[in-house]
Formats: C-alpha cells, sequence, structure tokens
C-alpha cells in the first residue's frame, strides 16, 4: 500500500491541520500521504496512556461550540467541508467558566455558550465599560477576520479605543491569549477577533470521551477517502532545486516526491527543513511555553466543592503580563480546567475526577536540565501550580485534595517540543503568522498553527483552507 | 439528461455537502445565496463535487451560472448531455 514513492500531496505532520488538509485533498481525488514523526496522531493535541489510563493533552475544550442551526460559523463551515456529522463529536456543552482575577479572584466574570451571561457580568461589574464593551463586540463581529491578506494591527490598540478599565481589557486579553497566543504582551487584532469569538461569542464543547473521539473521527474520513499515512516516519529535509520541492528525505534515508507539499509544523521548523538561502536571516521563533499539571481525582469534582467551572482563567496581579518568564515559571496567572464540568446529561460522568492547570512557562530553564534535575524541578513546580491555582476556586484543606488524587502528571516546554517538534517549547508557534501559507519554495504551504487560524477549529479550518486555496481550487 | 434531473444532480450535491440545510422548498428561479446559507467554500465544493461525481468542468469564470437551480439547469444540462454522448 506505501510502495508507491510519488504523491500529489505529501503532508507533513498528522495534527489536526494535516488530517483536514489531508480529508479535503483525498475526497477530491488526490494521491495523498501523511507523514508522522511519532506514532499517534494530533500533535499538540492529542492523548497517552500511562498505565490503563488515558489522559487528554492539548485540548481542554473544544472553542467555536455553536448550537444545530447556528450556521456560518467555523465549526459549521469545517464540518461541511470534512462532512462531518455534528452527530458524530457528539459535543456537550460546558457549564460555565469563569475569569478570575486579583490575589484571591476577587473580580470575576462568568461565561458560558450564553453571550448574555458574559455581557450581563461585565454590565453589572463594570457598568462604566459596558457601553464600550458593546461597541467592542460589534466591532469584533463584523471584523473579515478569515482573510487571507490583511495588515496586522494591534489588539491592545483598538480594544483601548472602546475599554478604558485596564483591569477589564486584561480581563478580555487572558483567556484570549491563553488559549492561542504566540505572541508576548499583545497580539494582532484579526488573531483576537478569532478567539473572542471562538470563546464568548460561540462556546465551549466537549466529546465526552475528549479530544480523541475528533481525532477518531478524522482519521475515519481520512481513511475512507483513501488517503495514506505513515506514522513514525518523519521527514528530515526538503530537497528543493530553482525554487520548488523536489523531493522529500524521511527520517529512515528513503526519498520520496510529491507535487505539493503541505508543512503542519511550523514556519521556521519548516525553513529548517528547507534550509536557509545564504545571507537569509531565519523566522523569528515562539517564546510562549506552558507547563499543565493533571490531576486524577477519585471522585467527581464536585464532590470536593469544585463542581461549577469548566474553566477559569486567573491572574492574582496587577497587570496580566503574558510573556515568557524569566524563571521556569509563571504562577501568578493561568488557566485551571475541570473536563468532568461539562454537561454530559444527567446519568453519564467521566469515571474519575481530573484537574488540570496551565501556567506559562521558560523554555530554556528546562531544556538543559539533567534527568534528576528535571524530575525535581517537575516535582517543585507542580506544587507550585497547583497552590497557586486553588486560590481561584472554592477553598478546600489540602488533605481533602491529596485524599481526593490517585495519581498525577506534569507535560513541560520539553515534552511539547518532543511531542510537536516546535522550537523551544513554543506551544502556539511562532509569532509572526503567514495568512497565505507561502513558504520560499512556490508548491510548499504551510498550515497550522503558524498559518493563524487559531484553536482546534481553526487549526482544521487551516488545513482545509491552505488545501483549498492552494491546490484544489488552481486545477 | 433533463433540466429537471440536472436540478436534482445539484440538490443532491448540496444535500450532501450541507446536510443541516432544509432543501424541501428550495425555489429554482431565486439565487441559492438568497435562500440558503451557501459561502464561497460551498460553492467551490459544488463545483468539485460536479467533477469527481459526473466529470463535469466547470471553469472559475463561470461560476456565476451556478447562481440558481434554473441557471444551473440552463448551463449544466448541456454539458451532461455532451458527456454523455461521449461515454
Amino acid at each position: 500500500m506505501n510502495s508507491c514513492s510519488h504523491y500529489d500531496v505529501a503532508i507533513i505532520g498528522a495534527g489536526m491541520s494535516g488530517l483536514a488538509a489531508g480529508i479535503r485533498l483525498a475526497h477530491f481525488g488526490k494521491k495523498v500521504c501523511i507523514f508522522e514523526r511519532h506514532n499517534a496522531t494530533g500533535g499538540l493535541n492529542s492523548f497517552y496512556s500511562i498505565s490503563g489510563r488515558k489522559f487528554d493533552v492539548g485540548l481542554h475544550a473544544l472553542t467555536n461550540f455553536v448550537r444545530p442551526g447556528v450556521k456560518g460559523t467555523p465549526l459549521t463551515k469545517l464540518l461541511r467541508q470534512l462532512r462531518i456529522d455534528r452527530a458524530e463529536f457528539a459535543l456537550c456543552e460546558q457549564k460555565q467558566s469563569r475569569v478570575a482575577f486579583g490575589p484571591n479572584g476577587e473580580t470575576s466574570l462568568r461565561f458560558t455558550n450564553d453571550f448574555a451571561v458574559f455581557e450581563n457580568e461585565v454590565a453589572t461589574q463594570f457598568p462604566k465599560e459596558i457601553d464600550g464593551f458593546r461597541t467592542l463586540v460589534a466591532a469584533i463581529k463584523t471584523y473579515d477576520d478569515v482573510s487571507l491578506d490583511v495588515a496586522p494591527i494591534s489588539a491592545r490598540a483598538v480594544v483601548r479605543t472602546h475599554i478604558k478599565d485596564a483591569l477589564l481589557e486584561d480581563m478580555l486579553f487572558c483567556p484570549v491569549m491563553y488559549y492561542g497566543s504566540a505572541q508576548e504582551h499583545d497580539m494582532e487584532f484579526g488573531q483576537f477577533v478569532i478567539m473572542f469569538k471562538a470563546l464568548f461569542l460561540e462556546g465551549f464543547a466537549r466529546p465526552f470521551d475528549g479530544v480523541r473521539v475528533i481525532l477518531r473521527v478524522l482519521l475515519d474520513k481520512y481513511r475512507q477517502a483513501g488517503g495514506e499515512r505513515r506514522m513514525k516516519c518523519g521527514v528530515q529535509k526538503i530537497i528543493s532545486r530553482e525554487g520548488r520541492a523536489t523531493a522529500l528525505l524521511l527520517d529512515s534515508g528513503e526519498e520520496i516526491t510529491a507535487t505539493h507539499v503541505i508543512s503542519s509544523i511550523g514556519a521556521p521548523e519548516t525553513e529548517r527543513l528547507i534550509g536557509l538561502a545564504p545571507q537569509a536571516a531565519p523566522l523569528e521563533t515562539g517564546r510562549l511555553s506552558f507547563v499543565e499539571t493533571i490531576s486524577i481525582l477519585k471522585c467527581q469534582p464536585a464532590a470536593i466543592g469544585w463542581g461549577s467551572d469548566t474553566i477559569v482563567f486567573f491572574n492574582d496581579s496587577a497587570r496580566f503580563d503574558y510573556a515568557c518568564p524569566s524563571a521556569s515559571l509563571d504562577t501568578r496567572s493561568g488557566v485551571i480546567c475541570l473536563p468532568n464540568n461539562f454537561d454530559f446529561g444527567p446519568d453519564r460522568q467521566l469515571s474519575e475526577g481530573v484537574f488540570r492547570v496551565t501556567c506559562l512557562a521558560c523554555y530554556d530553564q528546562w531544556a538543559p536540565l539533567a534527568e534528576e534535575s528535571y524530575q525535581a524541578q517537575k516535582t517543585h513546580c507542580f506544587a507550585e501550580v497547583q497552590r497557586s491555582a486553588r486560590r481561584f476556586l472554592p477553598s478546600i484543606s489540602d488533605s481533602i485534595l491529596a485524599e481526593a488524587t490517585i495519581t498525577t502528571d506534569m507535560f513541560t516546554p520539553r515534552t511539547i517540543t518532543k511531542f510537536t517538534g516546535h522550537i523551544g517549547g513554543a506551544i502556539y508557534g511562532a509569532p509572526i503568522k503567514h495568512r497565505q501559507g507561502r513558504t520560499p519554495l512556490e508548491n510548499v504551504y504551510l498550515c497550522g498553527t503558524d498559518q493563524g487560524f487559531l484553536g482546534i477549529i481553526g487549526a482544521m479550518l487551516s488545513g482545509i483552507s491552505m488545501a483549498n486555496f492552494h491546490i484544489l481550487q488552481k486545477n | 439528461m433533463t433540466k429537471d434531473e440536472c436540478k436534482q444532480v445539484v440538490l443532491d450535491i448540496i444535500a450532501d455537502i450541507a446536510p443541516d440545510e432544509d432543501l424541501s422548498n428550495v425555489k429554482p428561479e431565486v439565487r441559492l445565496r438568497d435562500q440558503l446559507q451557501l459561502d464561497s467554500m460551498d460553492f467551490l465544493d459544488i463545483v468539485m463535487e460536479l467533477r469527481k461525481r459526473h466529470s463535469i468542468e466547470v471553469p472559475e469564470a463561470d461560476y456565476q451560472h451556478l447562481a440558481s437551480l434554473d441557471s444551473c439547469a440552463e448551463y449544466l444540462t448541456p454539458k451532461f448531455i455532451a458527456i454523455a454522448a461521449k461515454g
């Protein structure tokens, strides 16, 4: 089956974007092969098993959730383009999420999949800002965020023309940045719009069984469409001549050829495969990386008083500082996820409790550690992260949490690089995005995080858009 | 291939592309965009499904002919007949 070595399209990386691109191309009769270095699909959004227990990574929630009947949004477009029936994802909605700011979360804005709840919270807690908030939302709704050619403008600058209170400004930026920004301190307004819609105007949901349901659906579609996939088969070099890729050199030493190449591995990472032209300055790499702690509980979080919140975005400081910390870790802000607190229906609950916390981390501090120090640092940071996050949840004693905890795990910037290949553990890729997906080679295109549609729905739409724009529309 | 059969071919394609649309009352003379939520990505898919299923090529300059079911039938029926004649 994999014996033939010329493809219409070779796709590098079997994450959400590569799979989505592959489905489109295979469906329309292209001979496609996805090359994936790991033995698992999903890239950044995947899952792994330790002693028979499955851990999700990446995905806290599927953003962009809209109810059946709502059309013209990213989720609907994606389902149509990939011929997925929404029942296949069987999405369950969040209960409620919050943005909690202040040393103990004194200012808290609740939001759900009903935007009126969030608007009402802003009106109640920031009465002077509600008119500005509404004009900002109106500007967001009318902004063309999927245009492939727009001039970048500062989201902070645009938001400040509507919102004067720095606390509210930061509370709007915190979730939006944590769920997708590859840029420190500020972001491009188009990216802000994509994420604001995805989080607040649309909403959060997840399949009961988490990210693996989405991956299973994508893989099934890809297989049914006739797409090929080669796992544990990375690409080590893109060989080119006169501005065109002529072959891919695989990790195994084998060479394959393809008319088109779609790379989902990131812009600087793709540049490394191509090799830099003489005198050219390398692309800037991303600096934002995270740690995430995962605690498996023997009870539902509700049993220890944590039954209300699905996701909590927190910050304890006067300003929200979204940047690579100089130390290993920055626990001043972060994201809590309690996946049990999606509404799975009256008779259904996840078999174990899960408590996940994400905080900003510095790759350079983690990268050089020898194994023993690395493990020690993980243990130390795990405790720091949990201590910080628990300030923003209903207070419980250390002994109650310890008693409830069955096991824990943690990913670090090193884990991200290991499983995604992103340079510097840059979870959301490089700060400069390439909307048209172009690279120095005319038949090599980017999709995924560095093309610039954010979130997992964004990732899939990115694969779809690039397959349409560069390949399917051309002939 | 009659014009009515041709309209059905287009409706079948739309039903697969956009299963969330109600196609029971599509008015043949009204622009599809004005009665269904179809965007440019969906129209691209109509074109590509025509090629995949029926080997019919619609060049980009002719996309305007796909505006309504009536205009689809006017434009596509001769193409279907030509292909059937060849086959």
